[in-house]
């Protein structure tokens, strides 16, 4: 019974938060909702035993990823009302619908429910988190290791792209110097798209 | 001995693959001599085989696997036995000659180094198909050497008759290799292997009626490649090829192919004597057909080759009346004395700047001494006057039809010979004596490279003794092979009537020419434009009956579908496709408008479609899985 | 009343059609990205859900992978956003017409 209020509880503060997040048009709003349904999918992670996710997901989700946003937040003109062209409401939102449904339906077709197999079982002994490192580091091991050294080229790509002529504002310069950098900019670019 | 094997086979590869190296460089002699050099080898390892042979052994190698699938198993193998050494030397001892001579006759043209890289990969193509050990080998290298003469024939492709004339040759080719191929699958379809050994071994176990097709069907390929009637057109036609490749077509590589397959399958015909008898008689036919179309023509290098179609038949009569050694070694002293000939023509046409109608030269004796002498004993040995080859070889013929007691053949036969004499010694007397007309066109004659005379001497040489020296120790080896029958006229008194007889026939036959043409040349126009002349000079009219017959609706029936299917059935379709892509294009391409965003919402719709399709699928293969079970 | 895979399922199908959406609707680029963030915790849910039900950890496996890719795909597209921004001064997809056709 229990499980049963908390997933339902869960569900609806999830979807309101991530339609919050789709549909308002204040970025800081759309942010702390965001950060809100992160942390309320942590809570199914915890009910499906998968504890060590659940830890992960919040991490990493509102501890990093919702850092680095907030940081990022901070380059962009947020405070106002963002304008966003509107087109065609209703089609997306028939096609989203529809894609969904779609996905349910295959879901929940027997065909494909009843084709899975287990490869790795669940060892009721021990805990998620053991098991978990367990599978990682044997016949996860290869995956992960790239995984590794993708979030490391990652880092590189970010700090490179972002941390280019940091010590510019664009926002503080007159408008002139802002046209001859984009000149100088610009030649190179020429350049290459002629090859 | 592998070695020798390896070497007679594969040298003329060499050097055609290092004359192609230098194919689209300006001209080098280096290409002719390695290439020459390379042949000469080959010559050699043929006479160490040759050595071998003769005490006895024979080589068979299988060099690697070619086709395994399955039942079938086709092997890269070679035979080195006793008809096919003979095949080598006889190839390999012509095309060095030849070779040598090419440096000099082709020294001014300017696709010298392609010749030669042509020349050995025909060389090679003919040991393929003489040293191959099953038949498919020997389709091979049938086909190698269709394709050179191709190349060969139709090496100064800027002249349009000479594309005209190696398609010729190609497509009459086809047509018989068409039927060879058929002959080959009965062969594997009924005994499940195409080695020789095999084959042989076993063909006697097979019902009648399916030798006799494998026979005839083999002996159609042969006809193509041999140029018996009715594919005959090609060979006189492929004169448009530089005059060594005549020689080479002529004695050696090609036109010979027809007999070796047939001496090969010897087993085969061995049983069915009534094909033999048909080829026999087609061979006779041929013999009298060709040497009749000599008598009038008044091209040189025509008549030469219509008098190798006159032998051919000769060779055909021997091997379809069973007397298979026979056909080989006049196949063997034809080569001889037939690349004689036709390189002493190469001369004469050197020496007349490409002319060749033989009613405009004339008193060539003097400035091209050396020529004259050689041309003249290939004209006595191919005349069959003792004791040159032709006598040996070709009254062999005459008497093995007589032993036989096809008595009709025999004298269709001696009257070729008679024939065969005039119209060698009309063309010797029309270029060498009589008066010197050529000065009329203001040609001043030369004699040609002394190298080249002295590539021709050994040719001369063989002429003279291949038939004397060679026919005992020729006769005991090959008999090893092939059936040993002897044939001799027991009644002494008809032996000789006979062979003076048909000496003194040939003679006078000569004698009539010389005293015809060699003089001053009278033209009879009353003659000339009778309808035998013409008849005859227009060779049957059977080109012309070809082309009303053949060519003419097949070009009729090309343009309908030209213009009917192709253009109004095909290119529509091909257009309309193009069209409605183009229209596609057209109407779309706004969904491609650089917004992102909407790009993201055709993914989307992508999405959907696809996970429609995937249930659908599943749904129906549902249906089907549960209907079946 | 029990909660089966097929209820995770059809909420991991509900938070990816508002992903879907915002996909769709959003022409700001940041916000662009918040909807992508949802499309790979809308997975998440599922892989895990599944993991659960069959008592298999490789679902747990991939969902943790996601993550990765996700903080990883966060770091970079912030880079190119910073970059575009100071570039143009905007982050409106409207303006990237680069590909057009």
């Amino acid at each position: 019974m229990f499980e049963v209020v908390a997933f339902y509880l869960f569900a609806a503060l999830t979807i309101a938060m991530f339609t919050i997040t789709v549909m308002t048009s204040q970025a800081l709003y759309a942010l702390t909702a965001m950060a809100a349904g992160m942390i309320f999918i942590s809570a199914f992670f915890f009910m499906l035993g998968a504890d060590f996710l659940g830890v992960v997901q919040i991490i990493v989700y509102t501890g990093a990823v919702m850092a680095l946003y907030a940081f990022g937040m901070m380059f962009f003109d947020t405070t106002r009302t963002m304008v966003e062209k509107r087109e065609n409401p209703r089609t997306i939102f028939i096609l989203g619908v529809l894609a969904a449904t779609l996905v349910v339906f295959i879901f929940i077709s027997p065909i494909i429910s009843t084709h899975l197999e287990t490869q790795y079982p669940l060892e009721a002994a021990s805990g998620n988190s053991q098991a978990i490192g367990m599978i990682l580091f044997t016949k996860f091991l290869v995956p992960f290791e790239v995984a590794a050294v993708m979030l490391l080229v990652a880092m590189i790509a970010g700090i490179v792209l972002a941390g280019k002529k940091m010590d510019k504002s664009l926002t503080l310069m007159a408008e002139e110097e802002i046209a001859l950098m984009g000149a100088n900019e610009a030649k190179p670019d020429s350049q290459e798209g002629a090859h | 001995m592998e070695i020798y094997l390896y070497i007679a086979l594969f040298a003329p590869l060499t050097g055609s693959l290092f004359a192609a190296l230098f194919a689209a460089s300006p001209k080098t002699s280096v290409t002719g001599i390695v290439a020459s050099g390379l042949l000469f080898t080959s010559f050699v390892s043929s006479v160490i085989l040759l050595n071998y042979v003769m005490a006895g052994h024979t080589v068979h190698v299988e060099m690697m696997t070619w086709i395994a699938s399955g039942d079938l198993y086709i092997p890269f193998g070679f035979v080195v036995d006793q008809v096919s050494v003979v095949m080598m030397m006889v190839v390999s001892i012509v095309s060095t000659i030849v070779h040598i001579y090419s440096i000099g006759y082709m020294d001014h043209d300017k696709g010298f180094n392609r010749f030669f890289s042509y020349l050995s990969a025909f060389v090679f193509s003919m040991m393929v198909l003489v040293m191959s050990d099953n038949f498919l080998g020997l389709f091979i290298g049938w086909e190698g050497v269709g394709l050179c003469s191709w190349l060969l024939i139709g090496f100064w492709y800027h002249k349009e008759s000479a594309t005209w004339a190696a398609n010729e040759a190609f497509i009459m080719n086809r047509i018989a290799d068409l039927a060879m191929l058929i002959g080959i699958f009965i062969i594997y379809w009924n005994i499940g292997s195409l080695q020789y050994d095999v084959v042989f071994s076993q063909i006697a176990n097979l019902p009648m009626p399916i030798i006799t097709w494998i026979g005839i069907f083999l002996f159609i390929g042969a006809m193509g490649k041999s140029a018996q009637f009715p594919l005959h057109t090609w060979l006189a036609d492929a004169m448009e090829g530089p005059t060594p490749v005549s020689a080479l077509i002529h004695a050696a590589t090609m036109v010979t192919a027809g007999v070796y397959l047939v001496v090969r399958a010897n087993p085969i015909y061995d049983l069915i004597p009534e094909v033999g008898t048909v080829i026999a008689s087609l061979g006779a036919f041929v013999a009298m057909f060709a040497a009749t179309m000599a008598l009038v023509n008044r091209d040189m290098k025509r008549i030469i080759a219509y008098s190798t179609l006159s032998q051919l038949g000769y060779m055909f009569v021997a091997a379809g009346l069973g007397a298979y050694w026979v056909a080989l070694f006049h196949l063997m002293a034809h080569a001889f004395f037939k690349a004689l000939l036709f390189l002493g023509a190469g001369n004469v046409m050197h020496a007349m700047h490409d002319e060749l109608d033989p009613f405009k030269m004339g008193g060539l004796k003097k400035p091209m001494k050396w020529t004259w002498i050689l041309m003249t004993l290939a004209s006595v040995a191919l005349a069959g006057i003792y004791p040159l080859a032709g006598f040996f070889s070709k009254d062999l013929i005459l008497e093995v039809a007589f032993v036989e007691q096809h008595y009709i053949l025999y004298s269709v036969l001696l009257a070729t010979a008679g024939l065969t004499a005039f119209y060698s010694f009309r063309l010797v007397a029309l270029i060498f004596h009589g008066d010197e007309r050529h000065l009329e066109h203001g040609i001043h004659p030369h004699e040609a490279y002394n190298f080249m005379l002295y590539a021709m001497a050994p040719l001369g040489v063989l002429a003279v003794i291949a038939g004397m020296v060679f026919k005992t120790p020729y006769y005991e080896m090959v008999t090893h092979l092939l059936p040993a029958i002897e044939y001799h006229i027991h009644n002494h008194t008809t032996f000789w009537i006979m062979t003076i007889g048909t000496q003194l026939f040939v003679i006078a036959a000569i004698a009539y020419a010389y005293k015809k043409y060699a003089k001053a040349v009278k033209v009879d126009a009353k003659v000339e434009s009778g309808f035998l002349y013409q008849l005859l000079y227009n060779q049957y009219y059977i080109p012309k009956l070809y082309d009303e017959l053949f060519s003419k609706p097949y070009r009729e029936l090309s343009k309908l579908a030209w213009k009917q299917i192709d253009l109004k059935i095909v290119d529509a379709t091909v257009d309309g496709i193009a069209n409605v892509i183009y229209r596609t294009g057209e109407k779309t391409h706004t969904m491609q408008n650089g917004n992102l965003s909407s790009m993201l919402r055709w993914m989307v719709i992508g999405l959907v479609v696809l996970l429609v399709l995937a249930i659908a699928f599943t749904v129906g293969y549902n249906a089907v899985t549960m209907r079946a079970m | 009343m029990e909660i089966t895979l097929a209820h995770y399922l059809v909420l991991s199908s509900v938070l990816f059609a508002i992903g879907l959406i915002g996909v769709m609707r959003r022409k700001n680029l940041l916000m662009l990205f918040f909807a992508t963030e949802i499309l790979l915790n809308a997975t998440n849910i599922g892989f895990a859900a599944i993991a659960h039900f069959h008592n298999d950890l490789t679902g747990q496996m991939f969902a943790f992978f996601i993550i990765a890719i996700a903080a990883s795909e966060v770091a970079v597209g912030l880079g190119l956003l910073i970059v575009m921004y100071k570039r143009t001064g905007k982050i409106d997809l409207d303006i990237m017409t680069s590909m057009r056709g």
